[in-house]
């Protein structure tokens, strides 16, 4: 039986070890292996956006990076995006706003969308659809998530 | 997937060792989203990824203004387009770099891995071709440019011989009254595999086109450079006849196949309006580019 | 036209304003969902659990001569291998044969991807490198994959035993036409002499997908007290339930199924793909097997929607009475019989009052997965048809298209070719809105843009659902309910049972439980859970507030009759007979921005007289909950409903496109989706509804399809090239919900799940006709087809 890898990566500002196959991918591994299920399987081939992640800084589909490759990594989940108990106002305007339905592909459109705002506090409505256009949903047809992520853009300058 | 293994080496050095030794068992790996995605399909049997975003050389990203421009083969698109004097010296790269995938897909992805994937629809390759990109590759038997148009030889087959990898790609400077422009079309406004794509770049000089370079992407079995498209037009005033003569070139060089993406007609008649208006916006970024 | 109405962006129409039902509360599960806690079906984990992969058909159409699944047995880490072998073997065909052979094949693959055989092992990859082991001999067929081919003489026949049900006789001619019936109404040849102007056109539409993000996932655990456990992300978990059973050959009480978080449905997650075989699989092992599908899987082995054929004819007289139609309408089945095309045949002409009607019905099997539900099945099909030749006759006559739709919209009293008379509708007042709405006669400026209108009526459905609420004694109640939650009806249903207690919606806390903790409950679709299971809800509220209401006049001392329960307090009216709720109409001023009951006394209350009530005879519902432990015991509720009232709901679109003449691409400029909801209980889930199917609509009509090649195989079996729409290829959906009350409900709710994607694809084709000249008669309405189309009238 070959031998698994023992990596070591900071994940959610916590660190975190596993073992992992090369061939399972970060979202295998943060799924089956650390027990963060917020990241979702929509696709496994990087078409459909719910596995977003922050990795290394920009976010990625997870289900085309390799668990291995988050050796000495900082990576932030769904399960990061709130600060304690308190939702983070992304979450918050998703809630507020209706934007999501059956919430499949919600985790993965908070951590894209909390990406575009903390580098682009005040995108237009085209900016944000172009940002998010790795992200599908099928069930709002965008509309409340695009207006969600406007109402989180504005409470957060207020801030 | 079967079972692989991982390595993830710190020199080109020890990249082209490993690769040499395993041949056909293993491949390079810079963003992996198109390899990931083939393993899992089963389109190769490998024994060994080799990850090649640690090798310094790979992850260069460099530019001047009399030197050009240098991008390491794993340097990812986001960083390409995030790079303020590349964004400004090259839009005919960023306009490909800012629309392979989308978002999350740019995070990864590279030119350097999307010109070694060498699809046919491959967005970067016409782009680099108009931009008179040269590959610069390291193997067993020392360094080697190639340039790339000539570097993708069939449906997924390139020039690379065995233990070879692809290093950086290199560009020239930009000279004055230049402009280039990719422009692929997609049914949806992003995320697709392109149906059919045209990468050109124009160098004018007083109101003529000093030299064109016309590529082509989906169309053929690879990435296809329309030399005689290019030549035809230079010389010629930089007007939208001249631009006619140039993408009806294109399109009768043009030998697509009909899939699931388009018909063969459809792609010609699209390679003749894609050339035509990325001409058309290449000449006038080389007119604000005096 | 003048606008009588002032129409904001996302508007409700409504005709009764309510203390809870009407506002806008955050949903109960938000917190879960926005955080990534919320479970899944394939988050699901537990000790021991096994991972199950299935091999799939690679052929479309195949005798299977043997399966070797010693290889994979073999294997290290592979515990259990299942071939169909292992399910009861009973005799016959049709029915739960045919419902056993999807899961897993016997005799004959039907369909590339047709399930054949299944592995547990201790790991998802471990378990795809089993399936890869099992030699399967075949012996490949010609196969047919669409409607058209499969209905000749000589199409190559999927099933032996299938013989034609004409009209309702058994012709005893085997062929791959499962059934042909007819709805009459009046005399089609006569209407047809009569009428002045005749539109007679073909549709074809391809086979697609309802394409929720979340794959088909089962765990299942066959204990060793012989009863069998099943977590799994569905539509229905009594569905799943009656289903294993069947499969299973076990009576439903040995079942128990727990339904998770579902990550879309659409009606696509109603049938059983995976629980009878992660059972058997569980039960070999004696361990928990999950099986969870992957994409690929999702297209070739799940239920897509019928590609079909259609030809409409109708004619009308030159005032735009329409009167004669005649509807042929031919649907694929897929493997096994079953298509919707029955429930198009009810809605093809249903918007309209027509005095002589033919419909024909065709259901046909191609080696195709079997269809399941799609939104409203069959009827986008129809609509796509229908609203088209409804266009076409409104040039012809040189009428507005919206006012020959009005002059011939079905009413109360209109008599279906199949049969129903409709009670109260709203088909005339969503046609008036789409008159007087702003998008209508907004200008369109530019070149190579146009604008289309559609609409399209669904029955909806009522059906069993169950509720039990409990109060607790600080004033909030538990509610639990068995309709799983797609798409936000958690809150729904709280909020019809918080309105019958006069308590706030915050205070409900609905749990979607499993088939032991419930009575019977019908599947989350259909449009049927905000008005059955809200139903349900309501019924056990009401009996809950009988109970309180007895409760508190035996502490006062006084008969029941004469409390009454209003805002929150429960009072002593001793004028008043009878418990019936007083709906009193508020103002915007009495409620909170969010629709929060303001209790009395805090800024922004009711303020309600008091000099009718004994002000000593008062007591809040939170006092009484806090003291039914001292006064006799708790309190709870429960109902079993199986309503009748049902109420259909009517959709209508206007959509502005722009067509790139030299790529053919469609950019949908503006769109507005009109629907009776009946009452709109939490508007933002229904409007929520509203654009989640326009935008399915319109990736149906512009890209979404099966790419099937010569051998009967999908090419596009994965999100990239089975093309949705993203964020950015769509604009905002500007909604408009009217309300006509459905007087067989107690809110007058009507279901508006699916009525909304029937619109979309006949609006835009007309939309597209209006900017080209060109009528687009087949699906998807791509840039390739467009810019032929263009090139060719050059």
């Amino acid at each position: 039986m070959p031998a698994k890898t023992y990596v070591q990566a900071t994940i959610n500002g916590e660190h975190v070890d596993f073992l992992a196959e090369p061939r399972q991918s970060l979202l295998e591994c943060l799924r089956d292996e650390i027990g963060l299920t917020g990241s979702k399987e929509g696709c496994n081939d990087g078409n459909c956006g719910a596995c977003t992640v922050v990795f290394d800084g920009r976010i990625v589909t997870a289900c085309l990076v390799l668990g291995v490759e988050a050796e000495g990594k900082e990576v932030t989940t769904i399960e990061g995006i709130a600060e304690g108990s308190t939702l983070h106002p992304i979450q918050q305007a998703f809630l507020e706003n209706a934007a999501l339905q059956c919430g499949i592909c919600t985790p993965g459109f908070i951590v894209a969308s909390k990406a575009l705002l903390d580098q682009n506090p005040d995108p237009t409505e085209h900016e944000i659809r172009f940002w998010l256009a790795n992200n599908l949903c099928r069930c709002t047809g965008y509309d409340k998530i695009i207006r969600a992520v406007q109402d989180a853009a504005v409470k957060m300058q207020e801030a | 997937m079967k079972w692989i293994d991982y390595a993830a080496p710190n020199s080109v050095r020890e990249a082209v060792d490993l690769l040499n030794e395993a041949g056909d068992r293993a491949r390079i790996m810079a963003g992996g989203t198109d390899l990931l995605v083939q393993l899992r399909a089963g389109a190769h049997d490998l024994d060994l990824v080799v990850d090649g975003k640690g090798i310094p050389e790979l992850n260069e990203l460099t530019y001047d203004p009399v030197n050009g421009l240098t991008i390491g083969a794993a340097v990812a698109c986001y960083k390409i387009y995030g790079n303020a004097s590349v964004r400004q010296a090259y839009p005919g790269l960023i306009d490909t770099a800012s629309l392979i995938g989308g978002t999350q897909i740019q995070g990864r992805a590279s030119l350097g891995g999307n010109l070694c994937n060498a699809a046919p629809s491959g967005d970067s390759i016409p782009a680099m071709i108009a931009l008179k990109g040269v590959a610069h590759i390291a193997g067993p038997d020392g360094t080697r440019d190639v340039p790339v148009e000539e570097f993708c030889t069939f449906v997924r087959q390139t020039v690379l011989k065995r233990g070879e990898i692809l290093v950086s790609l290199k560009f020239p400077a930009p000279v004055a009254n230049s402009g280039a422009h990719y422009l692929r079309f997609i049914p949806r406004n992003e995320m697709d595999i392109a149906v059919a794509g045209a990468g050109v770049s124009v160098v004018l000089d007083n109101g003529n086109i000093k030299e064109a370079r016309v590529a082509l992407a989906a169309v053929a079995p690879t990435p296809l450079f329309v030399a005689e498209a290019g030549a035809a037009i230079s010389g010629k005033p930089a007007t939208e006849d001249t631009i006619r003569i140039a993408s009806g070139i294109a399109r009768d060089a043009a030998k697509p196949i009909t899939d699931m993406r388009g018909t063969i007609e459809y792609r010609k008649h699209l390679c003749e309006v894609l050339t035509r208006r990325a001409l058309t916006t290449a000449i006038e970024r080389a007119k604000e580019n005096s | 036209m003048a606008t009588t109405k002032q129409f904001e962006p996302n508007m409700v129409l409504s005709n009764q304003e309510y203390d809870v039902v009407g506002t806008r509360p955050i949903r109960p599960d938000g917190a879960d969902k926005v955080t990534g806690r919320a479970l899944y079906g394939a988050d699901f984990d537990t000790a021991g659990l096994l991972h199950g992969k299935m091999l799939r058909s690679p052929h479309a159409h195949a005798r299977i001569r043997s399966i070797d699944t010693s290889k994979a047995e073999a294997l290290p880490g592979v515990q259990a291998v299942v071939t169909h072998k292992d399910f009861p073997q009973d005799e016959g065909a049709g029915g739960v044969q045919w419902s056993r052979d999807n899961m897993l094949a016997s005799g004959k693959a039907l369909y590339k991807g047709h399930a054949i055989a299944a592995v547990a092992a201790s790991s998802p990859h471990v378990a795809e490198e089993a399936v890869g082991l099992i030699e399967v001999d075949y012996e490949v067929l010609p196969s047919t994959t669409t409607v058209l081919d499969a209905m000749r003489d000589d199409a190559p026949i999927l099933h032996d035993s299938l013989v034609t049900d004409e009209l309702g006789e058994k012709t005893g001619k085997v062929s791959n036409i499962a059934q042909h019936f007819q709805h009459v109404k009046g005399d089609l040849a006569k209407g047809f002499e009569a009428a002045e102007v005749v539109v007679e056109r073909e549709f074809h539409t391809k086979t697609v997908h309802q394409g929720y993000i979340e794959p088909q996932n089962a765990t299942a655990l066959w204990n060793n007290d012989g009863r069998l456990h099943i977590w799994t992300s569905t539509q229905g978990s009594f569905g799943v339930r009656d289903n294993c059973a069947k499969m299973l050959g076990l009576p439903v009480s040995q079942i128990r199924v727990v339904p998770m978080e579902i990550g879309g449905g659409f009606g696509g997650k109603i049938d059983v793909y995976l629980e009878p075989v992660a059972a058997l699989l569980s039960r070999e092992t004696g361990t928990p097997v999950k099986l969870v599908m992957s994409r690929a899987d999702v297209f070739e082995g799940t239920g897509p929607t019928p590609g079909s054929y259609a030809k409409v004819k109708m004619g009308a007289t030159r005032d735009g009475k329409i009167v004669a139609a005649h509807a042929y309408l031919a649907m694929e089945a897929g493997a096994f019989p079953g298509s919707p095309v029955s429930a198009g045949a009810m809605c093809v002409l249903a918007s309209y009052d027509i005095d002589n009607v033919l419909i024909d019905g065709y259901d046909v099997v191609v080696n195709k997965p079997k269809t399941a539900a799609y939104r409203a099945p069959g009827a986008p099909n129809a609509a796509f048809a229908s609203e088209q030749v409804v266009d076409e006759l409104a040039r012809e006559l040189g009428m507005d298209p919206i006012e020959l739709r009005l002059k011939n919209a079905a009413k109360e009293g209109t008599v279906r070719a199949d049969g129903p008379s409709f009670p109260r509708i709203g088909c005339v007042e969503v046609l008036e809105a789409m008159r007087e709405h702003p998008h209508y006669s907004a200008p369109i400026e530019g070149p190579n843009r146009g604008r289309g209108v559609a609409i399209g009526f669904w029955f909806n459905i009522g059906m069993r659902s169950a509720c039990n609420i409990t109060v607790n004694s600080d004033g909030t109640i538990n509610l639990t309910e068995g309709s799983t939650d797609i798409g936000g009806s958690r809150a729904s249903i709280a909020m019809q049972a918080a309105e019958v207690l006069t308590i706030p919606a915050e205070d409900v806390r609905p749990t979607v439980v499993d088939t032991d903790s419930v009575g019977y409950t019908m599947l989350t679709g259909g449009s049927r859970t905000t008005f059955a299971t809200g139903w349900a809800a309501y019924e056990a509220a009401q009996d809950v507030r009988r109970k309180m209401i007895e409760r508190v006049a035996g502490i006062w001392g006084i008969e029941p009759d004469s409390v009454e329960l209003e805002h929150g307090v429960f009072l002593h009216r001793p004028a008043q007979v009878g418990s019936a709720p007083r709906q009193e109409l508020l103002t915007p001023e009495t409620r909170s921005a969010f629709g929060r009951y303001v209790p009395p006394g805090e800024e922004g209350a009711f303020d309600r007289p008091q000099s009718e009530a004994e002000p000593e005879l008062q007591m809040t519902f939170k006092e009484l909950a806090g003291q039914l432990g001292s006064t006799g015991g708790g309190v709870s509720g429960t109902a079993d409903v199986n309503p009748a009232g049902v109420g259909g709901s009517f959709a209508g679109n206007i959509v502005d496109v722009e067509i790139d003449p030299e790529t053919g691409k469609i950019q949908i400029l503006r769109f507005t989706a009109f629907q009776d909801a009946g009452k709109a209980i939490h508007p933002s889930y229904v409007e929520g509804q509203m654009q989640g199917g326009s935008v399915q609509g319109i990736g149906w009509a512009i890209n979404e399809e099966y790419y099937m090649n010569a051998d009967g195989r999908m090419d596009n079996t994965s999100l990239l090239d089975y093309r949705m729409p993203t964020s950015l290829d769509i604009p905002m959906i500007d909604t408009v919900i009217i309300e006509v009350a459905n007087p067989g409900h107690p809110f007058g709710v009507r279901g508006v799940g699916e009525a909304n994607i029937i619109p979309p694809t006949p609006a835009i084709a007309n939309a597209v006709h209006d900017a080209t000249g060109t009528r687009f008669n087949e699906l998807p309405i791509n840039p390739g087809v467009v810019t032929k189309a263009i090139l060719a009238k050059k």
